[in-house]
């Protein structure tokens, strides 16, 4: 079907074009890791103080970096070009925002997803923890860019709309993060964690569903 | 539907721009073998017209049917029939002028009678530039790349913004050769242009704006 193929090409040239550029790829990861890394450096290195902090630092660190990350989702197209073209196909446009947001995902979820177990060892993080650590970032990471994208919608016709962009998101990461950091900390004193990612799961699966829709609204507001 | 009933009709557009009315009461009717030039001094309003045209932009007031249809009505079918090149034409600088092609041909859901590399071949474009990516490329022949999609992509209505830029004498000629061409197919074009348009045996109509 040629709306498979459009899909398909659309999210097969945005990860091609994020690894012609990896400088861009490699910026919010290594923020990541440094920001983590940082923190038993500025306090007191003890296990026992690091363990406990760990769910809250990892992922404030995860949210700031794919903050990091979200402008590069529609600039570039919103400057070449490319995001009206993108407007003018004959195709669902909802459909064409979940394919760059699934490609924005992959080439900046992904990597920090699989960076977190080495970070979870650097603040001693044991056992389950980490599992539950893994599944949080696993269901939130698509979740904060699915966000992200409408709020970057919103402010790419605006020549400085980076701190509009942080004001808007913001407030909506929060309950991303009590629900994630909630669920690793629960795993650590060794209570039940289904409650928070099965509400972490319910808003991917509401923001998957809507997200994509008002992404799209907002770029055409955004292209007017 | 009848071809003959098939035509881009506007009626009364305006278009402001920060309280300024950029153009008002623009009405005209396009039908299949015919070319719309639209003529201007700078900062008339050209680039906001075409944009209208294509419904990126929507008007201050009046309406655009296709077929007889308001095109907000049914859009997905007249994004179908349509083919804007720009300004800027989507051309992603990082990706070599086939890969340009291939991704626009599968966005712009080709059928597939002609292959990129046929395309980039008709449009001019050296073959050693095939492998470069388009950053490498003149301005010139990342125009050509971005008007090759005219030849993949099908659309009876192309709607092209200075397409002529950075464009040298053979390049002006390819350009007005697709386009004499296209309207003998029966297709539809609205063009702006600063040049004078060669577009012998074609049917021309010319809208004036400011």
């Amino acid at each position: 079907m040629s709306l498979a193929r459009a899909w398909g090409a659309l999210l097969r040239r945005d990860v091609m074009l994020a690894l012609r550029q990896r400088g861009q790829l490699a910026n919010p990861l290594l923020f990541f890791v440094m920001v983590v890394a940082l923190f038993p450096l500025g306090m007191n290195p003890d296990p026992v103080l690091l363990r406990s902090i760990a769910p809250g630092v990892i992922w404030v660190g995860a949210l700031l970096a794919a903050m990091l990350a979200l402008e590069s989702m529609f600039r570039s197209d919103f400057d070449d070009g490319a995001l009206e073209q993108m407007l003018l196909t004959p195709y669902p446009l909802p459909l064409l925002v979940l394919a760059k947001v699934t490609a924005h995902w992959l080439v900046t979820g992904v990597p920090l997803l699989l960076v977190a177990p080495l970070l979870a060892l650097l603040l001693n993080l044991e056992g389950e923890a980490v599992v539950i650590l893994l599944a949080s970032l696993a269901l939130g990471t698509p979740l904060l860019s699915l966000i992200g994208a409408i709020g970057v919608a919103l402010t790419v016709g605006l020549r400085r709309g980076g701190v509009l962009l942080s004001l808007l998101v913001l407030p909506l990461y929060v309950p991303v993060l009590i629900f994630a950091a909630g669920a690793v900390g629960n795993a650590q004193a060794g209570m039940a964690v289904t409650g928070q990612l099965a509400f972490l799961g319910a808003l991917l699966a509401l923001a998957v569903a809507l997200a994509p829709l008002a992404t799209a609204a907002a770029l055409r507001i955004s292209l007017d | 539907m009848s071809t003959a009933a098939v035509a881009l009709t506007a009626e009364g557009l305006a278009c402001r721009r920060a309280e300024r009315i950029l153009f008002q009461d623009i009405s005209f009717a396009l039908h299949p073998g015919e070319v719309l030039q639209v003529e201007g001094h700078n900062g008339c309003g050209k680039t906001t017209l075409l944009r209208v045209l294509c419904g990126l932009t929507r008007p201050a007031a009046g309406r655009i049917c296709w077929a007889g249809e308001d095109i907000r009505d049914n859009y997905a079918a007249y994004a179908g029939e349509l083919n804007y090149v720009g300004h800027h034409a989507g051309i992603k600088e990082e990706l070599t002028p086939l890969e340009n092609l291939t991704f626009a041909a599968a966005l712009g859901g080709s059928a597939g009678s002609v292959v990129p590399e046929q395309a980039l071949q008709r449009i001019g474009l050296p073959f050693a530039c095939e492998d470069l990516p388009c950053r490498k490329l003149s301005a010139g022949q990342r125009r050509r790349v971005a008007l090759a999609r005219l030849l993949l992509v099908p659309g009876r209505l192309w709607i092209l913004d200075e397409p002529f830029t950075a464009l040298d004498v053979a390049g002006r000629a390819l350009v007005e050769a697709l386009l004499r061409e296209h309207a003998a197919q029966g297709g539809m074009a609205v063009v702006t242009s600063h040049h004078a348009v060669d577009l012998e045996g074609s049917a021309v109509q010319t809208l004036h704006l400011g």
